[in-house]
């Protein structure tokens, strides 16, 4: 057993690989941002008893009071300062693992979690090329969220808490995607659920606020069911549950397509569609842009949800071995990336449309390593984390400054309706390009980010349709054209969404529009790098036809398949058993057409998709909230996102409370406690009944003596 | 150091006889110095009681360590014989760090004859010290009754409204129960002087006894009873939400952390190890595992729409006892281990979960959770503390709810595929019934005024909560060290449950043969 | 001769009980149990004359007794009178429960 606090030092034994590179400190980064937790944590403490002593004087938080407070002004250098370390610390680690020609995890030990009969788990941590790319990104993007967020948040009463529990996310996600072990990745899967919770909920004296956190923690829980129930399958067919034992043997333990591998997967699903908000457990992501925005953007966008894709990724053999379920995830996915894209077409709140996109682009992800291109569902994860970090960042941008208009116009409109919006343009330039940088990159517009890895993903779904044994190719072909479509969708959505927000009249008013402004430089930096990230962060995975083709400039995109050869030592086993099950794939689209061809006509139609739009939107004119009309036929129908809350309202929630009133009213206390109590009343009313012979009177009990006597004196002598 | 001091001789006399001192100097002592004596024997006891995880060693097996004895009823071959093994440990120190944190608890609580109050509550620790210690059948039992006196006045003196009702209820419901236990103890007791000749209550000689299956069938059913009401499992639980409702808070903390522990404790101690062929029969599995699981889902779901936060969280204790019940007949060490630490783990947060609604009562004066709302804004560190707790409750990862419910739900998984994957839903109806009470009483608007006058955690109210919360953690961080204590005394109890096969008909006869003629011959 | 003793002991003995059952008076009930009290003495005596002198002695302990009894009987019967302003025992119900 190894002490605590050697986290620093990796001591030796246990069951640490010998690989031929040396992490730096691999301890530290996941320690880092506890550290800041700690500290953070503490300070809203502090904080949070000096705003309490306020509330209950009757007075609100006072600013000045306060903000300059050291409660106040530390967590503005802890709260991005341990991420800055971690992610300088991740890139050293990169760079080293870059150099490095590593086929083997490497694996470090702390010290044994839970050790009991033949389980034996480590508090362990995994360093290889997945894990890399996820640090690289949590730490990276979480870091330009950080410093965003104290532009954002700084005049918020709870400042020390929300960088407290940020930091508390960033250690719950790096433990997600660097443990070796499946229970360490629930730690952090439900650790990051936990943050999410609080998040969502920031603002909890608004119940609204508050119940979206609580529905995020229960909706996830069912995913989590479904976690444990795989970990449990898993144990009992290998007595262990960390990866290297798993994966190492997973394709001579398990039959292909067989039952057990199926249910192993599809519990491994189900844990994955909670935390990814897919249909049909998607209820709670919209909600949850209750939370602070820069929250959406880091925990709703970039990084937690996708920790589902991380799953189906790093289980990648397992999926590879059970094709049903691989199927299944596609079909989830590609649903769920319609079906998300349609609602979002009608929603007027900014940051519902970007959820729905979140949820839509997560469908593609889901699609991509559903028809096993693993390194493409990857590849969307890191350039969504940019672009959609970026939307969302911009988003909030934006609301901050309509929400200055509002107040300043003494306007009690929702300041995150697009509708109030329109013509920020030319009070927020920085923004507004940033802003449609990410648009482009997200409508799969060529050079941009999202145009290599959407386009990969629905290339490969074309090509597993056409594979030689593929299992369901009819099903392929279908989810190859929802995905086609659902891009078209994402393009449209999209430009309404600039075009009601950046151009048009402003509609906020005269006086609220000359309080309308562009971010401070805290915000607006980190919007600029991610933009830079929205539209060359796709060419590290540009695949070799498309590079050697007009789209990669007959060779002059740097880096092809860089990504593809980066994370090969994970995906390979499961491109193994694809190879050997699947046989090769189509080098044509259902429709036939190569790769090229398909990439040149979406980027063509998606373009015109945005023009079009752009051209037909910026028209029209736009009413404010309160004077528009209520939405009609299926506008209605997508307004309301087809009414699946309330149709888990009415068949789900409250059958359920229905049932518990039931079971406590008329179960619990009639029927269980009515039956405790009778045998208690039934021994009373004996007694009762013995006591009508005591008289109390002395005559009667010398006669009944006097009978007893005699009886027995019969008995006796008789 | 411990060894210099000849620790292993004295210490579990000295739990079992400073509390006991304790209570009649608080007796003897002025009104208004009787909680600082009793604050002050306690911590003395707990203090004495933490050299046992450095005295208890894992290494040298499964059985009892520590043990002495001394003959007490020489006649019936009883003695007041102590001992210790590694899974009576935990329930030991669980007391002795529950006590003095529930008497801590209790300052402001507990207005009126507080003499008799503290008094009572050391008496309170000395019964279940010594049930937890006890190597001796009847010293057992004597303890385990003991129990019921000291907590009977306590809900029944200091209790809420209808306090005479729900003691009453708790005393009659549980002595019942454990009446039929007696009438199994002396059953044993006489098996044992018919077929072996041995006049004892020491539990490795009662252990010895061949009893036929048929026997053990009986036996089990009269000692399941027993616990199982004290446990409570669904369907005996009706008297834990009116006695936790009504009993003052130290009554409900000590209730939950320790005294419905004596229930799961005797499973494993005795239903387990004495009646193997009983504890291993399908039938009796399934009966069991199935009433855990309806405990867990029942239990959680009633919880959810209580209207009073206090009762809701006496129904999360059926939940988590319904764990417990589970692991334990999974019959595997996973499963027992994590029963063990569903235990340990139930014990501090739930006592915790007790204390903090209480510390919620003494501000409003109400335990509705409508009456509630907003108190995150005006109580942060009570809310915090309230949150954490809640957490560890519902098994978050990373803390001590979740080791043992994962264990638990393993093993159970591991045997029974079927019950487990039911048993693992109640991880999200957990958070349903758990998540709407945190909401309603912390978050949410701040609307009515008397809410706005609740103070924050008192000095006193965070000395109590820091260690609990701090020992939740640290258990669910590194659980291995109590895992590994555990360990060879589950161990033992399993292959106790596995090797024992029924007593051959031969065996039976020639025993009684030899009976027969020794009384014979004394005739 | 015992025969005679017995039967006659035996008739004071039941008209001593018939006495405390059916009588209402609080002190006719105590005579009646002075009643039987005597007819077991009776008993005692007679067989003392066969079976040694046992029996007398007993007697002699039974009256000793039954006159400590009188004195706090009648005591109890007058201090019940002053509270009651009655001896019929009908009224005096409260030993009940």
């Amino acid at each position: 057993m190894r002490p605590f606090g050697l986290l620093l030092l990796q001591a030796p034994g246990l069951e640490d690989s010998q690989a031929a590179w040396e992490p730096v400190l691999p301890g530290l980064i996941i320690l880092l941002p506890l550290l800041g937790f700690a500290i953070n944590g503490a300070l809203a403490l502090a904080a949070a008893r000096k705003s309490a002593d306020a509330v209950r004087a009757g007075r609100e938080f006072d600013f000045f009071g306060n903000g300059r407070a050291v409660t106040h002004t530390l967590p503005t250098w802890v709260g991005p300062g341990v991420l800055l370390l971690a992610f300088l610390l991740t890139v050293v680690n990169f760079v080293g693992m870059l150099g490095a020609e590593l086929h083997e995890p490497v694996i470090r030990s702390y010290w044994s979690w839970i050790t009991t009969g033949d389980l034996n788990i480590a508090a362990a941590i995994q360093l290889d090329q997945l894990s890399m790319v996820m640090m690289m990104i949590i730490t990276g993007v979480g870091f330009l969220i950080h410093v965003f967020s104290v532009g954002y948040m700084q005049n918020d009463p709870g400042y020390p808490r929300y960088f407290a529990y940020l930091n508390l996310f960033i250690f719950f996600m790096l433990v997600l995607v660097m443990g070796a072990s499946y229970p360490i990745m629930f730690i952090g899967w439900e650790g990051v659920g936990l943050c999410s919770y609080l998040l969502i909920g920031f603002w909890f004296s608004d119940e609204e606020k508050a119940s979206a956190g609580k529905k995020a923690f229960i909706v996830n829980r069912i995913g989590d069911l479904g976690f444990l129930l795989a970990i449990f399958l898993l144990y009992l067919v290998f007595q262990r549950v960390d990866y290297a034992g798993i994966f190492g043997d997973a394709e001579s333990v398990f039959v292909y397509g067989g039952p057990v591998i199926t249910t192993v997967t599809l519990f491994f699903l189900l844990a994955a569609v909670g935390k990814s908000a897919q249909i049909p457990l998607h209820i709670w992501l919209p909600d949850a842009m209750a939370g602070p925005t820069p929250v959406s953007a880091l925990i709703h966008a970039a990084t937690m949800v996708t920790a589902g894709v991380y799953l189906v990724v790093r289980s990648s053999v397992l999926f590879a071995l059970a094709p049903l379920s691989s199927a299944v995830v596609a079909g989830i996915g590609v649903l769920t990336a319609l079906f998300a894209a349609t609602v979002a077409l009608r929603q007027q709140d900014i940051k519902k449309v970007l959820a729905y996109s979140t949820v839509s682009q997560l469908g593609f992800m889901f699609l991509g390593v559903g028809v096993g291109a693993y390194t493409a569902g990857i590849f969307h994860l890191m350039t969504h984390a940019f672009f959609k970090a970026l939307l969302f960042l911009g988003a909030g941008a934006v609301i901050h400054s309509i929400q200055h208009a509002l107040h300043h116009s003494n306007k009690d409109w929702d300041a995150q309706d697009m509708r109030n919006m329109g013509g920020l343009r030319a009070y927020m330039p920085i923004t507004w390009i940033a802003m449609w940088l990410a648009t482009l990159a997200i409508a799969g517009i060529w050079p941009f980010a999202g145009f290599f890895s959407k386009d990969e993903i629905i290339w490969m779904t074309g090509a597993m349709a056409g594979a030689e044994n593929a299992p369901y190719a009819g099903l392929y072909t279908v989810y190859w054209v929802l995905a086609l479509a659902t891009a078209m969708l994402t393009a449209f959505y999209m430009t309404r969404l600039m075009v009601m927000t950046f151009h048009g009249r402003n509609r906020t008013g005269a006086t609220g529009a000359e309080h309308l402004h562009e971010a401070p430089k805290t915000m607006w930096i980190p919007l600029a790098i991610l933009a830079t990230l929205s539209v060359f962060g796709g060419w590290i995975n540009v695949t070799t036809d498309l590079r050697e083709s007009v789209l990669g400039g007959f060779g002059a995109l740097p880096m092809g398949e860089w990504l593809h050869h980066w994370l090969e030592p994970v995906t390979e086993a499961a491109h193994r058993v694809q190879e050997a099950h699947l046989g090769e794939l189509a080098h044509a689209a259902p429709l036939g057409g190569g790769e090229v061809a398909w990439g040149l006509i979406s980027t063509v139609a998606a373009l015109a998709v945005v023009l079009v739009t752009a051209r037909l939107l910026g028209r029209k004119e736009v009413p404010v909230a309160v004077e528009d009309a209520e939405p009609t036929g299926l506008s209605r129908i997508l307004f309301n996102k087809w009414y699946v809350d309330e149709f888990y309202h009415r068949w789900v929630v409250d059958p359920v409370l229905t049932t518990s009133r039931v079971l406590w009213r008329i179960v619990d206390t009639r029927i269980i406690d009515g039956a405790v109590n009778l045998v208690g009343n039934a021994a009373r009313a004996i007694g009762w009944l013995g006591s009508l012979l005591q008289t109390g009177q002395v005559n009667t009990y010398a006669f009944f003596f006097t009978l007893g006597v005699l009886v027995i004196l019969a008995m006796i002598g008789f | 150091m411990l060894s210099a001091l000849a620790y292993e001789s004295w210490i579990l006399h000295a739990l079992i006889w400073l509390p006991l001192l304790g209570t009649f100097h608080v007796l003897w002592a002025a009104e208004d110095r009787a909680k600082w004596l009793a604050l002050r024997w306690s911590l003395v006891v707990f203090v004495l009681s933490v050299g046992l995880w450095w005295a208890y060693d894992p290494a040298l097996g499964g059985g009892y360590q520590l043990t002495s004895s001394l003959p007490w009823i020489a006649v019936w071959g009883v003695n007041y014989a102590l001992g210790l093994d590694g899974i009576s440990l935990f329930m030991v120190l669980l007391s002795t760090f529950t006590t003095p944190l529930a008497i801590l608890g209790s300052f402001n609580y507990i207005k009126k004859r507080q003499k008799a109050f503290y008094a009572l509550m050391l008496l309170l620790e000395v019964g279940v010290v010594g049930v937890f210690s006890a190597v001796d059948l009847f010293l057992f039992y004597v303890f385990f009754e003991l129990t019921l006196v000291p907590m009977y006045f306590i809900i029944g003196i200091w209790g809420g409204e209808r306090r005479v009702y729900a003691a009453i209820k708790f005393f009659l419901y549980t002595a019942f129960g454990s009446l039929l236990m007696l009438v199994g103890i002396l059953y044993i007791y006489a098996r044992g002087k018919a077929l072996l000749g041995v006049t004892s209550f020491a539990f490795v000689d009662l252990l010895q006894i061949p009893l036929t299956p048929q026997e053990q069938m009986w036996l089990f059913g009269a000692f399941a009873l027993a616990f199982a009401i004290k446990v409570p499992i669904f369907p005996f639980h009706t008297w834990l939400p009116d006695a936790h409702v009504e009993a003052p808070t130290p009554g409900s903390v000590v209730l939950a952390a320790v005294l419905l522990k004596m229930g799961t404790y005797g499973f494993v101690r005795f239903l387990l190890p004495f009646f193997p062929l009983a504890a291993r029969h399908p039938n009796v599995v399934t009966l069991m595992l199935t009433l855990g699981v309806i405990g867990i889902i029942y239990a959680a779901w009633v919880a959810a729409v209580q209207p009073d936060a206090k009762k809701l969280v006496a129904y999360t204790s059926v939940a988590h006892m319904g764990f417990v019940v589970i692991g334990i007949f999974a019959l595997n060490v996973n499963g027992l281990q994590g029963g063990l630490l569903v235990m340990i783990s139930h014990g501090i947060s739930t006592g915790a979960l007790f204390l903090l609604i209480g510390m919620l009562y003494e501000r409003r004066h109400t335990r509705l959770i409508k009456e509630f709302g907003g108190i995150g804004r005006v109580a942060p560190w009570l809310a915090t503390a309230f949150v954490i707790t809640a957490l560890v409750s519902i098994g978050l990862p990373g803390t001590s709810g979740f080791v043992g419910e994962f264990l638990t739900l393993l093993g159970v998984f591991e045997n029974h595929p079927g019950v487990g994957i039911l048993a693992t839903s109640g991880v999200i109806f957990a958070a349903y019934y758990m998540l709407p009470m945190v909401q309603s009483v912390f978050f949410n608007a701040l609307e009515k005024p008397e809410n706005r006058e609740v103070r924050d955690l008192s000095r006193r109210e965070v000395v109590i909560l820091a260690p609990m919360i701090a020992l939740m953690i640290v258990i669910g961080v590194h659980p291995t060290p109590l895992l590994r204590r555990m360990e060879p005394s589950v161990q033992m109890v399993l292959e106790r449950v596995y090797a024992a096969a029924p007593p051959s008909a031969a065996l039976i006869e020639s025993v009684q043969e030899e009976t027969v003629e020794t009384v014979e011959r004394v005739e | 001769m015992l025969a005679e003793s017995l039967v006659l002991a035996g008739l004071i003995f039941v008209i001593g009980t018939l006495g405390v059952i059916v009588r209402r008076n609080a002190v006719i009930m105590f005579l009646c149990i002075e009643l039987q009290l005597n007819a077991v003495n009776l008993t005692f005596v007679a067989f003392s004359r066969y079976v040694g002198i046992e029996g007398q002695v007993f007697v002699f302990f039974v009256m000793a007794v039954a006159a400590a009894e009188a004195a706090v009987g009648l005591a109890i019967i007058i201090s019940i009178f002053r509270h009651y302003e009655t001896v019929n025992v009908d009224s005096f119900t409260r030993l009940k429960w």
